[in-house]
């Protein structure tokens, strides 16, 4: 709409200084063939504000849940929390109100206090910049229950009705990696490349910590079935900008890389695999409708069971953990339908892998398999507690691996090691 | 012969002046004409009736309270950075650099923000903040103004290349000042100290409305009984005339143009310390040129703004409570807001224009 209305005005511009050059003239043909003098859009900033009012089916208790997307379903990340929501509401039996293409400003914090002044007993944000606002709108309303997926701050924040959520999606992407190692060995068994040329590339948003976790974890998972893997990482500095994600997956194609995945939310990236012709491993659920020969494997975080859990505290009145850690066993952490790109005994490598995390046996990120610089790490600072100046604050490295997501911590990742076999090839954002 | 005759049923004449009155019924009319045709389409979508249709839309922008509050607000700053546009229009200075100069005087109050945090006490950090952004503002609005000056270069390219700059400027230094690293975003800013942040006064959203009233009122005086502003106008109307009473163009044109855009700077300073309490490139969210047109549309006439604004953002809000209520894709409002601006803008032609029918085709005939 924005976008529409910067067309107007340049519209209006375009006829305002023809009205001046030829105000005595008559001219009597309008003047919307100037139309395209002066395309004034910027950079596309078309986000507004939708509330949609979620579909109240048989409403089982009058419990009111309020959600903020940052998009809606037309993004992959948020539709992943669009139909975990509708799912896990519709089980509950409560009222979903949904709020879509709410920014990362001050439009959140009046979102969120609409949505309590709606009587919204909780309020769910799904993106990583509404965090600030969310904990704003917590002060105001102690009565209601804050729920942040991604944030950092809810345990050094001190606010009860405040938390923050994610899931150990680290262990989905290891697992969506040995589909790409399986994928890489096929290729050098089949001569397609030879064991030197089983180069990956990966799209990632931001150098931030989250995204760093993410591909870390895909190539170790690689790395796990096909030793001689390497892989480069291209970020485009927005989770969400379908040229620069395309871009990006072209470029990393021209690089040598035979392999693709991306933490990013457009289908940028999975449709350039497809028109390439190269192997892609998606994220926040399946391409394979769009991208039917390419498509490997997609990994997502499943927000239903902390949806549910959120819902069920609620109504029985018990307190909501400030970070909640979703994992393989509590179904948050879900691989999808593999695709025809999968290389075979790749389900059976994966189910095999899946135990061995599930039981311990196996760590993402065992200190065993990778090193920073040249040398195995034996201890690590991260830093848990967010403050400006980034300060290392926690020992994050116990019993041989780095411990992400880990219990005490916080339930955002903070794994940010640059490991060697991966190439940063800008590192800008 | 009858064949030669035959002349259009419908012609078109030059209005030779209108009155005021006859072009608040066009526009009146038009509103209303807009608001059956996107009853119609919204019927044929959803099947409800038009009055609740209507409804929603006040609703959307009325409904409660807290939505009041937020309508007021965002008619506020648009109708800021419209008015500081007018100005600058008015003497045929096409400013469509509003954006940049906006982002830049909420650019220079996050620096303050950031930067005098722990330094300063907050009465002299929110004193500088408005000293700075008014500053950077202006310092946007001018570099163009003076090329024109100077060198007579088009005005409406340098300032809207401006506002890429501007853009990019802001972008790196959300780079610069990220918290955390890596994530590409500010957050809020000095979240639990408050420091800059601009003063509430009654409730949060008051302050940009008493801003919006003063500035009205200020643009309205200064445009209408000072020397500046009756220079501005005579610039605007004829160049050449200007020049031979003695108005110095050249320096009309920098000095509006600093005016101009100190006030967008005011409006990023409001953005930035007293609502969003943060910057991003997007914080604008276009709003320097919807003003374009809000303050067209009002032949820029500070008072009539207040209207127009109103209008903009009241359908702005009222067709996204539409498509929240009738479960319809954001899009929906899309095209609701676009039907309204179609009528509203198409309007203007008529005031401008008068269809005629010919009375006496049928004489001819005979």
């Amino acid at each position: 709409m924005k976008r529409f209305k910067k067309i107007m005005s340049s519209v209006l511009l375009a006829s305002m200084m023809l009205s001046s050059v030829a105000c005595s003239s008559q001219s009597e043909n309008g003047s919307s063939a100037n139309a395209t003098t002066a395309a004034a859009d910027a950079n596309g900033s078309g986000e507004k504000a939708t509330e949609a009012a979620g579909s109240d089916k048989k409403a089982a208790s009058d419990l009111k849940v309020g959600f903020i997307f940052l998009h809606d379903e037309n993004s992959t990340y948020d539709l992943n929390f669009i139909e975990a929501a509708t799912r896990a509401c519709e089980e509950a039996g409560v009222t979903a109100v949904f709020k879509t293409n709410i920014p990362e400003g001050q439009e959140c914090y009046e979102a969120a206090c609409e949505l309590a002044d709606a009587g919204c007993s909780i309020v769910f944000a799904d993106s990583f910049g509404h965090e600030d606002y969310m904990i704003e709108a917590a002060k105001e309303y102690p009565e209601v229950q804050f729920c942040h997926a991604t944030g950092t701050k809810a345990h050094t924040e001190g606010l009860s009705n405040y938390h923050n959520a994610f899931a150990t999606i680290f262990e989905g992407r290891y697992l969506a990696g040995i589909a790409a190692g399986m994928k890489l060995n096929e290729m050098i068994e089949s001569g397609a490349i030879t064991e030197d040329q089983a180069k990956m590339g990966y799209i990632g948003a931001y150098t931030y910590a989250e995204v760093i976790s993410g591909y870390t974890s895909f190539f170790l998972g690689a790395r796990s079935v096909c030793p001689s893997t390497t892989m480069e990482v291209t970020f485009t500095g927005s989770w969400y900008d379908e040229t620069a994600e395309k871009e990006g997956a072209n470029k990393l194609i021209e690089n040598g890389c035979v392999l693709i995945s991306q933490h990013a939310d457009s289908m940028g990236a999975p449709t350039a695999c497809e028109k390439a012709g190269v192997p892609d491993v998606s994220y926040n659920g399946s391409t394979a409708s769009a991208c039917p020969n390419t498509f490997i494997v997609s990994s997502k975080i499943d927000w239903a069971p902390y949806y549910a859990y959120i819902i069920d505290s609620v109504e029985n009145g018990t307190e909501i953990a400030t970070d909640w850690t979703g994992t393989l066993e509590t179904g948050s952490v879900v691989l999808t339908e593999l695709g025809t790109a999968a290389a075979e005994g790749t389900a059976d490598a994966i189910a095999k892998a899946e135990e061995d995390l599930k039981s311990g046996a196996v760590h993402v990120f065992d200190t065993n398999t990778f090193t920073v610089d040249g040398a195995a790490l034996t201890s690590y600072m991260a830093d848990v507690d967010t403050d400006a100046d980034y300060t290392a604050d926690t020992e994050v490295i116990k019993d041989g691996y780095f411990d992400e997501s880990g219990e005490g911590f916080r339930s955002a990742p903070y794994f940010d090691l640059k490991i060697d076999g991966i190439t940063l090839l800008d590192t800008a954002f | 012969m009858s064949a030669k005759n035959k002349e259009p049923r419908f012609y078109i004449s030059k209005r030779a002046d209108v009155d005021r009155k006859t072009a608040w019924i066009i526009r009146i009319t038009a509103i209303l004409i807009s608001l059956i045709v996107c009853g119609i389409v919204t019927m044929i979508c959803t099947g409800d009736n038009p009055i609740s249709i209507f409804a929603t839309i006040f609703k959307g922008a009325f409904g409660t309270q807290r939505k009041a509050w937020i309508t007021l607000q965002y008619v506020a700053v648009l109708l800021i950075i419209s008015l500081a546009l007018t100005p600058a229009f008015k003497m045929q200075f096409w400013n469509v650099g509003g954006e940049g100069q906006i982002l830049m005087g909420g650019l220079a109050a996050a620096a303050c923000m950031i930067t005098l945090e722990n330094k300063l006490p907050n009465a002299v950090v929110i004193l500088l903040m408005i000293v700075t952004s008014l500053f950077a503002g202006a310092v946007w609005g001018v570099i163009p103004a003076i090329c024109k000056a100077l060198w007579n270069t088009n005005e409406t390219l340098s300032t809207l290349m401006m506002n890429y700059i501007a853009t990019q400027i802001v972008a790196f230094y959300t780079i610069v000042w990220e918290v955390p690293k890596g994530s590409g975003k500010i957050g809020i800013i000095n979240q639990n100290s408050n420091i800059g942040w601009l003063p509430n006064f009654g409730n949060k959203y008051l302050l940009s409305i008493v801003v919006a009233a003063i500035v009205t009122a200020g643009m309205y005086i200064y445009l209408k009984y000072t020397k500046q502003g009756y220079e501005i106008s005579v610039v605007g109307e004829s160049l050449n005339t200007a020049r031979y009473v003695g108005i110095k163009v050249e320096q009309v044109i920098v000095r509006t143009m600093l005016i101009s855009g100190a006030l967008c700077g005011l409006a990023g300073l409001l953005l930035v310390g007293g609502i969003n309490h943060t910057i991003t490139t997007t914080i604008t969210n276009g709003q320097g040129f919807t003003a374009v047109m809000v303050s067209w549309l009002a032949k820029f006439h500070p008072i009539g703004m207040i209207f127009t604004s109103l209008l903009i953002i009241f359908m702005d809000r009222g067709a996204s409570e539409i498509s929240t209520t009738f479960e319809l894709n954001q899009s929906f409002a899309d095209i609701l807001t676009g039907i309204i601006l179609f009528f509203i803008i198409g309007c203007e032609f008529f005031i401008r224009y008068e269809v005629k029918i010919r009375k006496d085709s049928g004489k001819e005939n005979a």
